[in-house]
């Protein structure tokens, strides 16, 4: 009887509901802010259609007429701004990922590092991140270009690696590559390799599962999946040219070229963003309490075990959260890229696309539209890392 | 700094807080302020150069203080904003400044597509290419496969890539914000030639660490005419601006100097005495009083007083004048007349 009662809904008007009231008051905010969007942008295209300044993104397919130091997909003169675009998109995205996978193994291996019980080591890497984290980025990156532009010879005066590298002022030349015809193979006995590899993986660890018994799973992994790629490769002749790197008339033809600005910018980003990271990274182990430690040995774990069972799997949890404003960071800082002419998307489209078009709403708001668009897929990728790794509560 | 006008102008531009009514009235707008806002290089000898107690100096300044000088008959009134070539339309089409004095060129597509008006054309230009002497280098047409230091967002950056297609040459191009980035690097040896206007070729090349390790090559690639940059909308503010540059040049042709200007208000010569006011209303039509060019060549002289000045023999740049000559001594620089 008196459950029956409570069950009841008390009759008041949708009116006085408190929750018929915050989704009335949600959707009016929300139609307001869409007013204001709306109203931003037909006033900007009225305003820019009256001062007579081109509008729109017809601009999209019209040809560039500019030339670009890297270039990762196929590009000319005669392409358009588009194709312009993607090229400033594709260094972006190259410069940061490689950027992000140095400055975490720089990072863990500082950060680490700082709680070595050698006092020297300790006290460099401590230097280290105290020295790189308090200086503005901008003239870290002039500081490394200038570096790099001065410290390397003249293009006639090149230093020679052996196996055909070359290094200058104007960027280090590798040999190129170039696929035999059965090189095919290679691959695709990698691919067998990983596969084989898994199975081996998962196999041993249902045994050691129900027997104990331990198999050596790197060992077995390494040979897998590098060994047998590679003794393919030799069996079948090592089918690969190599197209060297010449000197020219001016420069160096042919082979695989690393910009000077290139390098400059991934040091200078890399060298930056570890800094940050291994404070992260002293941050996560110092947080995994020592009782921990002294639990897993008593449990008889050897040390290194004790450190990749017990210690890191907990400090990866105070450490993943600020390694991805990390990430975040360096990401958009690669736009300072601008300063030392490496040809990102800020320089090519912020800068020369929105210059000879003159279309600076248009061009910023797709320029910031694809920072935000990068910065939340890396988040969505770590929140997902965190979410698998995060402690499992009872 | 730069970056924070231009984020600035951004905003005004997408939000539309400066809309036409504020645009069509420049006139009023600037003698309301008290002073003239005018887009300037700020790292260019000869064009427009701060010095250490912040005078600014150069032949697009003097244009900006010609300005100032007919509006309030005093050529201090101006408020120089330092421009990169990449950021300077946005400046202006948003309205942070009043006139774009900064070696600009005039083409087509900047005409149409920017919502900007160019007045007359004050320097006619080109693109040379310095290099340096061990390369042994004696054209532009043997740079096939050279590396170009280029300032982004110029005539320049576009110029090279066409003259490098149309000779069939291969181009490598590091292109830079800032003219000094770009100077810089060509220095330091990351390329082989630097490229940009002719005027500011023999100031640019001052500034290298061995000026004489580097030559000029002796070809001109483009046509680059400079004119000084309105925004569209404001006829009143166009022909004001026009008309200060042909005043220059009609002065220059009539002799009429920064020294003799009080005489020559005594000439009898019917064009002269039209030019200074003396006869007729001209600058009451334009808005202005109708001694507005008695003002300017009082306080900036004529336009050959101004090239000698900042450009000429005297200068370190040693710029003849060339296409700049007037029209009757076998340059382009002519005015219409005034009537």
């Amino acid at each position: 009887m008196r459950r029956a009662e409570a069950d009841r809904k008390p009759a008041i008007s949708p009116l006085h509901d408190p929750r018929w009231r915050s989704v009335a008051y949600q959707a009016v905010l929300c139609v307001i802010i869409l007013a204001l969007f709306y109203g931003a942008i037909d006033n900007a295209a009225q305003n820019l259609q009256k001062a007579r300044i081109a509008y729109g993104f017809d601009f999209w397919n019209h040809p560039a007429g500019f030339e670009i130091s890297q270039t990762l997909i196929d590009y000319s003169t005669a392409s358009t701004y588009g194709r312009a675009f993607w090229v400033g998109l594709l260094n972006t995205l190259l410069v940061a990922s490689l950027g992000i996978v140095f400055a975490t193994i720089i990072g863990f291996v500082v950060g680490i590092a700082r709680l070595s019980r050698n006092v020297l080591v300790a006290r460099l890497a401590g230097s280290y991140v105290e020295i790189v984290r308090n200086l503005p980025l901008l003239l870290q990156l002039l500081f490394w270009y200038n570096a790099v532009l001065k410290a390397l010879p003249e293009v006639a005066d090149s230093l020679v690696f052996p196996g055909g590298t070359l290094l200058n002022n104007r960027g280090l030349f590798l040999p190129q590559p170039i696929a035999g015809e059965s090189l095919s193979l290679v691959p695709l006995t990698f691919v067998v390799g990983l596969l084989g590899a898994i199975a081996f993986r998962h196999w041993a660890k249902r045994r050691q599962e129900s027997t104990g018994r331990q198999a050596p799973v790197a060992s077995v992994a390494l040979v897998l999946i590098v060994g047998l790629p590679l003794v393919v490769f030799l069996l079948s002749g090592m089918p690969v040219d190599f197209a060297y790197p010449e000197m020219g008339r001016f420069n160096i033809r042919g082979g695989i070229e690393v910009l000077p600005e290139f390098m400059a910018l991934l040091f200078g980003l890399s060298i930056y963003t570890a800094a940050f990271i291994a404070e992260a990274v002293r941050a996560g182990i110092q947080a995994v309490s020592h009782g921990q430690t002294e639990a897993a040995y008593s449990l008889g774990l050897r040390p290194g075990q004790t450190l990749r069972r017990v210690v890191i799997p907990q400090a990866m949890r105070v450490i993943v959260p600020p390694l991805t404003n990390q990430y975040l960071n360096l990401t958009k800082n690669s736009s300072l890229a601008v300063a030392i002419g490496y040809p990102d998307l800020v320089q090519i489209f912020a800068g020369t696309v929105l210059n000879q078009t003159g279309q600076a709403v248009e061009v910023i708001a797709i320029t910031m539209a694809v920072y935000l668009a990068i910065s939340l897929v890396t988040s969505l990728l770590m929140n997902l890392y965190n979410a698998r790794i995060t402690l499992v509560e009872r | 700094m730069k970056r924070v006008i231009f984020t600035l102008s951004l905003l005004t531009l997408a939000i539309g807080a400066a809309t036409s009514p504020a645009f069509a009235q420049t006139l009023n707008t600037v003698k309301q302020r008290g002073v003239l806002n005018c887009g300037a290089n700020g790292i260019l000898a000869g064009f427009g150069l701060p010095d250490a107690q912040g005078n600014w100096t150069g032949f697009d300044v003097d244009y900006c203080r010609a300005i100032a000088a007919a509006i309030f008959n005093d050529p201090s009134k101006v408020k120089f904003v330092p421009l990169s070539a990449k950021d300077r339309f946005t400046a202006l089409q948003s309205g942070e400044v009043d006139v774009l004095a900064r070696n600009t060129t005039w083409t087509s597509s900047r005409d149409t597509s920017l919502g900007l008006q160019f007045t007359a054309i004050n320097y006619y230009d080109g693109q040379g290419f310095l290099v340096r002497k061990s390369l042994k280098v004696n054209s532009a047409l043997e740079l096939n496969d050279a590396a170009v230091c280029v300032q982004q967002g110029t005539t320049n950056e576009l110029n090279t890539a066409d003259f490098f297609r149309s000779n069939r040459m291969k181009l490598k191009t590091v292109t830079f914000a800032t003219a000094n980035e770009t100077l810089k690097a060509y220095d330091a040896g990351r390329c082989d030639a630097f490229t940009t206007d002719a005027s500011a070729l023999y100031a640019e090349r001052l500034r290298t660490t061995n000026p004489n390790d580097h030559v000029v090559l002796p070809e001109i690639i483009s046509k680059e005419p400079f004119a000084v940059v309105v925004r569209h909308g404001d006829d009143q503010w166009f022909d004001i601006v026009k008309w200060v540059h042909f005043v220059l040049i009609n002065a220059e042709e009539l002799a009429i100097t920064k020294a003799n200007v009080d005489q020559q208000l005594k000439s009898d010569n019917p064009e002269i005495r039209r030019l200074l006011g003396v006869e007729g209303n001209q600058g009451e039509a334009f808005g202005l009083t109708n001694d507005f060019a008695v003002r300017i060549i009082k306080h900036v002289g004529n336009y050959g007083e101004i090239f000698e000045r900042n450009l000429g023999m005297e200068t370190p740049l040693k710029i003849t004048r060339g296409l700049n000559a007037l029209w009757t001594k076998g340059g382009l620089q002519y005015a219409p007349p005034v009537r």
